[in-house]
């Protein structure tokens, strides 16, 4: 018996979402073709469309479809910081968040590194929030430079959800694109596009129960982009590639039903991971929670979220013996041919690497029940006593 | 028994680790991470651990249905491993880097971790034999002659060995060849790696001048005391290397010059005829014991390169030092590579070489 605790990274698929996707798999029909085939498939495409648009607060024609959160990202940091530069060559400036996902802060880097672009990182306070005077000060030293401000909605590491529309009024009061990426806030947090007043938005549809390989950038209408994919020009001549009829079809089915019942969800999983946190902490085993912890909370941090830090491990010895123990979960920092390094989101919130060392990433989602939490906290103990033999000899 | 395989991506540590799954012990995947260095994780075909021979690795553990992590020994094997290297060609010899390595890395840092994590033992690739014998556990030499490995395990004592499982000892690898092709590796036609692993490129001396920088001094002739060229920095060099010396053939006879001493106090390479060459006193220190120490003299067999030949010798053991007086001269014996002795097939143990010279 195993116990899937690793939901941000990706979640079961919903039952009416395979249901769909394999229902529209089966169906031959290119969306962009003109026959009746091709029609049908579009037709899939569009409700969908409409489905996801009202889901997440936006218009239909605010939903661009891509691959996935990653290019969703890099279409509204590359594409913006693009066209902002191609209208006035003295916008070269981003600024984005220091604990962001690779797929912002990659880009971000790709774009200073190779394109001439300069940047500005919002450093977190020790909770691991964004602080909206700190964007107001670096707008106001750069008023003139800043091409686009990207800061994500809630933080896929520590769980931590950032003040999207105080940011984003900021942001245009200097008149500069605000840039969120929402992927892992979309399954339990009350996320609407319009309300947040985000010109742009990153979402994907493994993280509420869609396939992988499908995923969006909702950009308002009037927001200017370079198309980072040249073709066919599919969705609004911003991104090209054959639709994705079936995932497009998926995604629109898992997201209905996320959002359906997502208040009450948001409060059995955060149940759930308030019992398995304070049970962690209960096991006279010197683990933290990262950041600021308050039971009850899921509004400051994910509902889903535990991220423990165990002193004296290495994390890689943790995921270990608790996968042996039947406990699947993460360290939550990016990989490096499979080695876990030292998380940039625990360095930025002001944690030495040994400290950051020793994170685990305990992710809860639509599947959780009660046993998942037992099974984690029966396996503790007597994984963290034997990681921190293990400890000394890395 | 709970054992993990030491999985390198390629195809001896592939078939060693299937073995221990055949023969009924709880097999885990294990992937050093050796290096950081993008360049290194990229480039290379085969070398610690490109991202390459970690994703063979991980499709051997898919195919066994075996669980398979990486570990990160990285800072470890810097440290132990390549500034060791660096540090010893600083200091005028030649080390031994794979030696180094199962010392400190493979029977040390991913064994002392595994035993913590619960596990029993490491099985790795290598090929050597594990016997029981009456004092426990001893070393073999492998049943194929040209494989045989256990020169670079002679490191390891008697606790690192009652830990380790070598599955392969006993074939040749041909036939481990002809198993991975029959199991359905990929790797089974993989290319063997020779080179040291973090020099990918295979230019040592690069690499050396790159962590040690130019430091220029004389080349010497080692009769007459003149000095007949210069050098670049004397961790280029190694006792009984003939090639890229630089010297003013003009001042010397038509007779090949091979460097007979490297003098890193002096920052001197002292150069000389075949003839100065060959030792037969040999002396070493760091002694790492596979079983019980000898006391007193014992007739052994030494071995003072990786693929060089077994030479009948006496060795006496004082204190922590030890003096191996071969039967005959042997050439081109460096400073800082072992001396591996064994009692037939046993390995007896293993000596840093510190000095060498002539009996008679």
């Amino acid at each position: 018996m195993t116990h899937y605790l690793d939901h941000a990274a990706t979640t079961p698929m919903l039952p009416a979402a395979v249901e769909a996707f394999v229902e529209s798999s089966g169906r031959v029909g290119n969306a962009s073709s003109l026959h009746t085939a091709g029609r049908a498939a579009r037709k899939t495409v569009e409700e969908s469309r409409e489905r996801i648009a009202a889901a997440l607060g936006c218009r239909p024609s605010e939903v661009v479809f891509t691959s996935g959160g990653t290019e969703a990202d890099n279409l509204a940091v590359k594409g913006t910081w693009g066209a902002r530069r191609d209208a006035d060559p003295g916008r070269t400036r981003i600024v984005a968040g220091g604990i962001e996902h690779h797929a912002v802060l990659d880009p971000v880097e790709f774009l200073v590194e190779r394109r001439g672009a300069a940047v500005s990182w919002l450093e977190p306070d020790r909770c691991g929030h964004i602080g909206v005077d700190d964007l107001r000060a670096v707008l106001d030293a750069h008023a003139d430079e800043a091409a686009v401000v990207s800061v994500m909605w809630a933080n896929n590491e520590v769980g931590t959800v950032q003040p999207v529309a105080e940011l984003a009024a900021v942001a245009h009061e200097y008149g500069v694109p605000f840039h969120t990426d929402a992927i892992q806030a979309v399954p339990h947090l009350p996320v609407r596009f319009d309300a947040s007043g985000a010109d742009l938005m990153a979402v994907t549809a493994h993280k509420v129960g869609g396939p992988v390989g499908v995923g969006a950038l909702v950009a308002r209408r009037d927001a200017a982009l370079v198309p980072q994919l040249h073709g066919g020009g599919q969705e609004r001549q911003v991104r090209s590639g054959t639709l994705d009829v079936a995932g497009i079809h998926a995604f629109a089915v898992a997201l209905d039903e996320t959002v359906a019942v997502r208040d009450v969800e948001a409060k059995r999983v955060l149940d759930l991971r308030d019992r398995l946190v304070e049970g962690a902490l209960g096991l006279d085993l010197g683990i933290t929670v990262s950041g600021c912890w308050t039971a009850g909370d899921g509004a400051e941090r994910l509902p889903g979220n535990a991220h423990l830090l165990v002193p004296g491990c290495e994390g890689d010895s943790l995921l270990y013996l608790l996968d042996a123990a039947g406990v699947e979960c993460s360290t939550g920092s990016a990989c490096q041919a499979g080695v876990p390094q030292p998380s940039h989101v625990l360095l930025a919130m002001g944690y030495s690497e040994t400290e950051a060392r020793g994170a685990l990433r305990l992710t809860l989602g639509h599947t959780s029940t009660d046993a998942d939490v037992d099974a984690a906290l029966a396996a503790l103990p007597g994984v963290v006593e034997r990681a921190r033999r293990a400890g000394g000899f890395g | 028994m709970r054992v993990v395989a030491a999985m390198s991506g390629g195809v001896d540590s592939a078939v060693a680790a299937s073995r221990m799954l055949d023969a009924g012990h709880e097999v885990v995947g294990v992937h050093l991470a050796l290096s950081r260095s993008a360049a290194t994780l990229r480039e290379s075909a085969r070398g610690c651990c490109t991202l390459e021979d970690a994703g063979d690795a991980r499709r051997v553990a898919d195919r066994l249905g075996i669980p398979f992590y990486v570990w990160d020994l990285a800072a470890r094997f810097e440290r132990d491993v390549v500034d060791d290297f660096v540090a010893e060609y600083a200091a005028g010899r030649t080390p031994n880097p794979c030696l180094r390595c199962n010392e400190k890395i493979k029977f040390a840092g991913l064994l002392d971790k595994a035993l913590a994590l619960g596990f029993d033992a490491v099985a790795t690739g290598h090929y050597a034999q594990v016997v029981e014998g009456p004092a426990g556990r001893e070393l073999h030499r492998a049943v194929d002659p040209a494989k045989d490995q256990s020169y670079v395990l002679g490191v390891l004592d008697a606790d690192q060995l009652a830990r380790s499982f070598f599955p392969l000892g006993d074939s040749l690898k041909s036939q481990v060849r002809e198993e991975a092709a029959a199991r359905g590796f990929a790797v089974a036609k993989k290319p063997d790696s020779h080179d040291i692993c973090f020099i990918p490129d295979g230019d040592t001396r690069g690499f050396l001048a790159r962590r040690l920088g130019e430091r220029p001094g004389d080349l010497v002739d080692a009769v007459s005391g003149e000095v007949v060229g210069a050098h670049a920095g004397t961790h280029g060099f190694t006792v009984g290397q003939r090639r890229g010396l630089g010297v003013d053939r003009s001042r010397l006879d038509g007779e090949p010059r091979y460097v007979v001493e490297v003098d890193a106090p002096r920052n001197r390479v002292v150069i000389g005829t075949a003839d100065l060459l060959g030792v037969d006193l040999v002396e070493g220190a760091h002694l790492r014991w596979c079983g019980p120490a000898p006391t007193g003299e014992v007739a052994v067999g030494a071995q003072v390169r990786a693929h060089g030949a077994e030479v009948p010798a006496t060795a006496r053991v004082d204190g922590d030092a030890v003096q191996v007086r071969l039967a005959e001269r042997v050439r081109g014996v460096a400073p800082g590579q072992s001396v591996v002795l064994y009692d037939g097939t046993r390995v007896v143990g293993s000596a840093t070489i510190t000095g060498t010279g002539r009996a008679g």
